[in-house]
């Protein structure tokens, strides 16, 4: 499942997108945001994956910083800590 | 055997009564204070019109924004995945599912057996939720179940910048007291908020059949919008609203069987 999180508003695109299909539910990305945004969680399946927290879902584009904007110059990110390709942004 | 799904929404709440793999009965009421509440009381109005007593509903599933605050529900489901069972149930070929609801709207494509293959919801602003149409409908003094079919009458929409619901309710007022007809500002709000559903399906690469579920799916004039912007022709089953709590109908069904046979 393709769990999309964020919205879209007057600057531009917000998603943060799991791959819940890929995701195996190993942490890392949880471990390597400094912004707390992800947590795991069992969906509605009964699968431990990484989601978006509830309260950061609404105000996602001002706690997580994005990958191109921020992330991309830090050592570690969501994104560079999942093996699987699991996590993407659109910024 | 008889189970309950009820979707605690955030204007409406929704139970379905099912019992062998067929609906029962169904009943909507507006959503109170207490979750709680509100849930012991829709299930009461679904079980009364067939003579059942709550002792007799084996299993529940609560769904919706309040479905944690349910006491006596067995388990609990995101209203994601309640609206793709649910969909799936009573129109197997839908892949599609806009839900257009009370307080946030959604955009679920699902696979054939029901399951979310992809969604995305916005429940960061009021603006083309259900909530800002009933806030329209009562600036404007029409009823609300009225607003949908009076945007079609309009022979120019009037254009919206904004869908924000502070701002388009005072540029609403001020067009209205300028004396521009309220068909055309429906009409132009309806076009908004359908641009915005729109961008939202197109985050989950809509693929045919598509149906809209939700209390706005009720509205001729919003549904005649998103599909010209979709270019997809919606289906639709007898009452799209209690899509969530019949999704956790099915899910009550197929839990209480697993349930019996371990």
């Amino acid at each position: 499942m393709l769990a999309n999180y964020g919205y879209t508003d007057g600057s531009g695109d917000y998603f943060l997108t799991i791959d819940t299909d890929q995701c195996d539910g190993c942490a890392r990305c949880i471990t390597a945001c400094g912004e707390n945004v992800l947590e795991m969680a069992k969906d509605d399946y009964g699968k431990l994956v990484a989601k978006v927290r509830d309260q950061v879902a609404p105000k996602l584009s001002y706690v997580c910083l994005g990958i191109e904007r921020g992330c991309s110059r830090r050592e570690k990110s969501c994104q560079t800590e999942c093996e699987l390709n699991a996590i993407t942004l659109t910024w | 055997m008889f189970v309950a799904g009820i979707d605690i929404g955030s204007r409406a709440a929704k139970a379905v009564v099912m019992e062998d793999g067929q609906v029962v009965s169904h009943a909507i009421i507006d959503t109170g204070a207490e979750s709680a509440k509100t849930a012991d009381k829709v299930l009461r109005e679904a079980i009364r019109p067939v003579g059942l007593s709550l002792e007799d509903i084996e299993y529940t599933v609560g769904t919706g924004y309040g479905r944690c605050l349910i006491p006596f529900a067995n388990d609990n489901i995101s209203e994601i995945s309640c609206h793709a069972k649910g969909v799936n149930w009573c129109m197997p070929s839908v892949r599609t599912i806009l839900d257009m609801g009370g307080q946030d709207c959604k955009a679920i494509r699902c696979d054939a057996m029901g399951r979310v293959v992809s969604f995305v919801m916005n429940d960061k602003c009021a603006g083309g939720t259900g909530r800002f149409l009933e806030v329209i409908a009562d600036i404007l003094r029409v009823p609300l179940e009225g607003i949908g079919e009076l945007s079609l009458e309009s022979k120019e929409p009037i254009p919206f910048n904004t869908i924000c619901a502070v701002f388009a309710k005072s540029e609403a007022l001020t067009l209205q007291k300028r004396g521009v007809a309220k068909s055309d500002i429906l009409a132009g709000l309806h076009e908004a908020i359908a641009t915005r559903a729109y961008n939202l399906l197109r985050r989950v690469s809509p693929e045919p059949e598509f149906t809209i579920s939700g209390g706005i799916a009720k509205n001729a004039g919003m549904v005649a919008k998103v599909k010209a912007k979709l270019k997809l022709e919606p289906v639709f089953w007898d009452e799209p609203q209690i899509m969530g709590a019949l999704g956790a109908a099915v899910f009550a069904a197929e839990r209480s069987a697993l349930a019996a046979s371990a």
